[in-house]
């Protein structure tokens, strides 16, 4: 059964066992706009909680990504080369890197959609 | 300009066997084929014939899809859009000058040598600076050269603990960027709401690894940094440099110099300030000046003057023993010196007297564009500005028009829009600089016409969202460029 | 106080401070402290009329004295046709700002696009960007560029090779960027391919920077070199001056990742040193890493093919720190003598400067070894129209340099005391090459003849 949580970044990672599923939300792509381009790690980097491992351009913006939790990179979403737009169309089922996680218990430090959700709502105004 | 799209590439107008230019035989053999084969190119490039006048023709026409300051205002913010005066560009052009080759002896070049020395003591006195290298061949390169200058200085010292720079969350964006490329790390400092450097927010942030604090004034809204003695102070007790980008020197002409203000290094750009044109984005210049105490630090080749019994009088300094911390080169040789002989001519023609008033004038062209729009642009800093000032947005934003629609409404007046969304301390920022050089019908008519758009966007929306609606071209798709970039004309279906 | 460049009249100023509210001016700095304000005028002679500033810059013009150019070394004496700078100084072109706005500005992107196209075709390389400030910036931002795309990786390797000024340059860069500068030994004139491949072996290297025609004019060959750098996983950076390319294997040819170098020879006065322009250009894969500004075309409202910057995201207004390079302003109208010029020029005319440049140089080469002053540093070397000699006269050769300048010639650059790199192109005529070994014969031996009244004047000057 896999679980969605998100970071105050706006990236949200799906779990399952010990799989983590990692992009952007849809309130993310919102804001961003057209997405022409991703900057993805490759095969085999490290990734460490709150570090910065890639970017999302739109034409008048860049957004760096922030890892919500540590892991190894097991693939990075080809589709996303050659069809950045994916991510406007169906953000959190284009996820944009694919990690075995390292220490799950940096989940605790996220939040569930709902907390998310509210965090958005404090964001706006 | 002209309304009606010219859009051709020259290679369209290319037609094989067709020649458009002339050379002299000079009666030696040809060697090419002589040459091994295996080093020279397979085929030929894939370049234009046309004939002189298809050429002259399609330049000609293509210019006229084009605006420039000769065509009309330009009121965007930190460019300063002023007139270029066309006695530089003749003095700029005297083959006395356009023909010397770098390498041509200090005896031959000494009109050049004293040309730029000239100009670098000018500089030395409108920035309160001990020294000016002229070398930079823009704002950023300078920004990136003053950094380097300040590194080094730093180095000198045996300090090697300064590896990070203080920039203003409202800073260009060149700041942060040449921070990186001199290898330093770029720690942001809060703003006040009016734009200013919160000093209880930077305080806190001072410590033995700051290399440097990167600022301007006035600052990125068009507020001056009164704060700014204050801040010398505790930048230089930590035992940091502070560094003055130049590109909001205009009203400061005539009123203060930033080396007055404790600023150690500074950079000027001359294609803003002192009128050398832009050229649709270049070439510039960014003269990189320091106090008293750093011009050993500035990059090589410098221009000495000996005393008044050598001859010749001006020489060149490629670093010596006497200056083992000189930065090296940033520039082949003393940067883009026909920019700097167009500089020259500016500040000879304006005198003392003139550079004077110059900022004054800039200064009130400003204030008296944002009294006259305030009442129907929000403005979210109600105070007196220098030579530009920034809008956020309309003041009744509830037809939902956005700074990008008046400013793509503007064009349609024949007015090029101002700066949009920067600085990034307002949403809809719309950065308004009027320069010393524009008259009060000019800037009575650019009222006028922002006047009619807020009542445009309240009136008939759809109008100015749909904007602009009168010019060559029309909303070109940005995202398909981004998404699939077609940068050659091989490449063009 | 009046002026031709302030519209404002008393009246003017009046009805402006009163729509402020204010009295005088002096408020408008209400805000600035006392203390900061400067009490007194400039220290700077008052305003000059129009007369004036010409009288001032002709009297610094006659204090130059430009000679007949043998020299080269980075800066080349080409012919700038007459439509180049006519057209150049249009306002619409000069006094445009950067085209943010491509709605009106459409003048400007099309001539970039141009530029870009041409470019990529001199250098054989599948883009290009829109200038960068001179060569020498170009190849240290190269380097920069392979440093960001090889990630972990902080070492490159120059050839020996390379013209001083451009390693000087890319040594202050590396210097502050925090990059390992390694140098390529040369040997008799060309990059030692030994000696990289050792040096590739160490490993680290993000790139390898290598120049053809080198700085000593010699067109060396880099066979295997491409593979060998790639197999490294490093990237290769080729510079050579612009012109050149249109005649020479290009970078492309040669399997380089990004060429970068100098475009001044194509078209644009030597003007002291600048403006000039770097071209940089590289493989459409390493697009997103290239610096500066890029023009892409696209379609409007209408349809219409129209042009616009694109890819502005790897820029410092949107990526700040994070940027590909913190370039702003670029070379901009350069640009658009480029395109003028290569117009004009074809790749038939570019053929020819090229032929006439390498016949011109080839044949005062010879000449100067018949008369024993000189002989070839490398002559078993290929080059161009550039080559270096070194002198055998019975003088020192920077009094021979000396003489041929009072002559008014600009005989080459000495790279060492008994070394001159020399240069010919095809402004060069046949009388000026022939008066130049001629001096060559007359002013090598010790004995050199009284310069008052002892050779009749015109037989020496150019």
């Amino acid at each position: 059964m896999s679980k969605t949580y998100y970071s105050p970044t706006h990236e949200y990672v799906t779990v399952d066992g010990n799989i983590g599923y990692i992009g952007i939300s849809d309130y993310a792509q919102h804001a961003l706009g057209n997405v022409v381009y991703v900057d993805m790690p490759e095969q085999g980097d490290d990734l460490e909680a709150g570090e910065e491992f890639g970017a999302v351009e739109s034409v008048k913006a860049a957004s760096d990504l922030f890892a919500p939790v540590s892991g190894a990179v097991i693939e990075s979403n080809e589709q996303l080369i050659d069809n950045p737009r994916l991510i406007n169309e169906d953000a959190m089922a284009n996820w944009i890197v694919k990690i075995e996680l390292t220490d799950p218990s940096e989940l605790e430090n996220l939040m569930d959609e709902e907390a998310y959700r509210a965090h958005c709502e404090a964001e706006k105004h | 300009m002209n309304k009606k799209y010219y859009g051709k590439v020259i290679f369209e107008l290319s037609r094989p066997g067709r020649q458009g230019y002339s050379l002299p035989s000079n009666g030696c053999d040809d060697v090419l084929p002589t040459l091994p084969a295996g080093l020279l190119r397979q085929n030929a490039p894939q370049l234009p014939e046309v004939d002189e006048l298809t050429a002259v023709r399609h330049y000609n026409n293509m210019s006229t899809n084009n605006f420039g300051v000769d065509t009309g205002f330009y009121p965007l913010g930190s460019c300063t859009m002023k007139y270029n005066p066309k006695i530089n560009e003749e003095m700029a052009s005297l083959p006395a000058f356009t023909s010397l080759h770098p390498f041509q002896p200090s005896a031959t070049v000494q009109g050049a040598l004293e040309a730029y020395y000239t100009l670098q003591r000018m500089l030395c006195e409108i920035g309160g600076m001990a020294e000016f290298t002229l070398n930079p061949y823009a704002g950023a390169h300078g920004e990136l050269t003053g950094l380097m200058v300040i590194r080094a200085y730093h180095e000198s010292r045996g300090d090697t603990k300064r590896t990070k720079v203080i920039v203003p969350d409202s800073a260009h964006g060149t700041n942060p960027a040449s921070a990186a490329v001199a290898g330093l790390k770029v720690v942001e400092v809060k703003s006040l709401p009016d734009g200013t450097v919160d000093v209880n927010a930077l305080r806190p942030l001072l410590d033995d690894t700051i290399a440097a604090v990167m600022m301007t004034n006035p600052n990125t809204v068009g507020i001056f940094e009164h704060n700014i003695p204050e801040i010398a102070e505790i930048v230089h007790a930590c035992g940091a440099l502070l560094y003055y980008d130049g590109a909001n020197l205009n009203p400061l002409l005539g009123v203060a110099r930033p080396g007055d203000m404790g600023f150690d290094v500074m950079h000027i750009n001359l294609h803003k300030t002192f009128s050398t044109p832009h050229g649709g984005g270049g070439p510039g210049a960014g003269p990189v000046g320091v106090r008293a105490g750093l011009e050993q630090f500035l990059p090589n080749p410098r221009v000495v003057k000996h005393s008044g019994d050598d001859d010749p009088l001006f020489h060149l300094d490629f670093g010596t023993e006497k200056a083992p911390h000189a930065l090296g080169r940033i520039s082949s040789w003393l940067g883009n010196f026909a920019v700097e002989l167009r500089a020259l001519a500016y500040i000879l023609s304006l005198g003392s007297d003139g550079l004077k008033l110059a900022g004054t004038l800039a200064t009130l062209n400003a204030n008296y564009v944002k009294e006259s729009l305030r009442d129907l642009y929000a403005l979210p800093i109600d105070r007196v500005c220098k030579h530009e000032f920034v809008f956020d947005g309309l003041a009744d934003k509830s037809t939902g028009v956005t700074t990008l629609n008046v400013a793509k409404r503007l064009l349609d007046h024949g007015f090029h829009a101002p700066t949009i969304y920067f600085p990034l301390l307002f949403h809809e920022s719309l950065m308004i600089e009027p320069t010393e050089t524009e008259s009060k019908e000019t800037l009575d008519e650019f009222i006028a016409v922002m006047r009619d758009i807020a009542r445009e966007a309240a009136e008939d929306p759809e109008t100015v969202k749909n904007a602009p609606l009168e010019t060559p071209i029309r909303k070109p798709d940005d995202t398909a460029a981004a998404l699939n970039p077609v940068v050659t004309f091989a490449e063009l279906d | 106080m009046t002026h031709r460049y302030f519209p404002h009249t008393p009246e003017d100023i009046a009805a402006m401070l009163e729509r402020c509210n204010m009295k005088s001016l002096d408020e408008l700095y209400s805000d600035v402290p006392e203390s900061l304000k400067l009490k007194r005028d400039y220290d700077l002679q008052p305003q000059m009329s129009e007369k004036e500033v010409r009288d001032f810059f002709e009297e610094l013009a006659v204090r130059n004295q430009p000679l007949t150019c043998f020299a080269g070394a980075g800066f080349y004496d080409h012919y700038t046709p007459a439509v180049v700078q006519s057209l150049a100084s249009r306002s619409e072109f000069l006094t445009a700002y950067t085209p943010y706005q491509p709605e009106i500005s459409q003048g400007t992107l099309q001539y970039i696009f141009e530029y870009q196209s041409m470019m990529t075709q001199l250098t054989g390389m599948e883009v290009s960007n829109a200038s960068m400030y001179d060569g020498t910036t170009a190849v240290a931002e190269a380097m920069l560029m392979a440093i960001s795309h090889a990630r972990k990786r902080n070492r490159v390797l120059v050839s020996a090779t390379l013209n001083p000024i451009y390693r000087e340059v890319i040594d202050t860069y590396a210097r502050y960027h925090g990059v390992r500068v390694d140098t390529i030994a040369e040997k008799d004139g060309v990059t030692d391919l030994d000696t990289m491949r050792e040096m590739l072996a160490d490993g680290d290297v993000a790139g390898v920077i290598v120049a053809t025609p080198n700085f000593y004019g010699i067109l060396e060959d880099y066979t295997g070199v491409a593979d060998m750098v790639h197999a490294a996983k490093a990237l290769l950076i080729m510079t050579a001056p612009a012109s050149t390319l249109g005649v020479i294997r290009t970078p492309g040819e040669w399997g380089a990742d990004i060429a970068a170098g100098e475009a001044q020879s194509l078209g644009m006065p030597l003007n002291f040193g600048g403006p000039y322009l770097g071209y940089i250009c590289c493989s459409k894969a390493l697009i997103r890493k290239l610096p500066g500004r890029i023009v892409g075309a696209t379609t409007d409202a209408d349809g219409q093919r129209v042009f616009v910057l694109t890819l502005q995201a790897r820029e410092q207004h949107i990526r700040r720190d994070k940027a590909t390079s913190n370039i702003c302003s670029n070379q901009g109208l350069m640009a658009l003598y480029v395109a003028m010029y290569l117009s004009l020029m074809g790749a038939k005319g570019l053929r020819e400067v090229n032929e006439l440049s390498a016949a011109g140089a080839h044949y005062l080469a010879s000449r100067l070894v018949e008369t024993g002053a000189f002989e070839l540093k490398y002559p078993d070397r290929p080059f161009l129209n550039e080559f270096v000699v070194r002198f055998k006269g019975e003088v020192k050769l920077a009094d021979f340099v000396e003489v041929c300048n009072s002559c008014g010639c600009l005989p080459g650059v000495m790279i060492s005391e008994d070394e001159l790199l020399v240069c010919v192109t095809e402004t060069r005529t046949k009388e000026e090459i022939d008066r130049y070994v001629w001096r060559a014969e007359t002013f090598s031996k010790a004995t050199v003849p009284a310069m008052n009244g002892g050779v009749a004047a015109n037989e020496m000057s150019n």
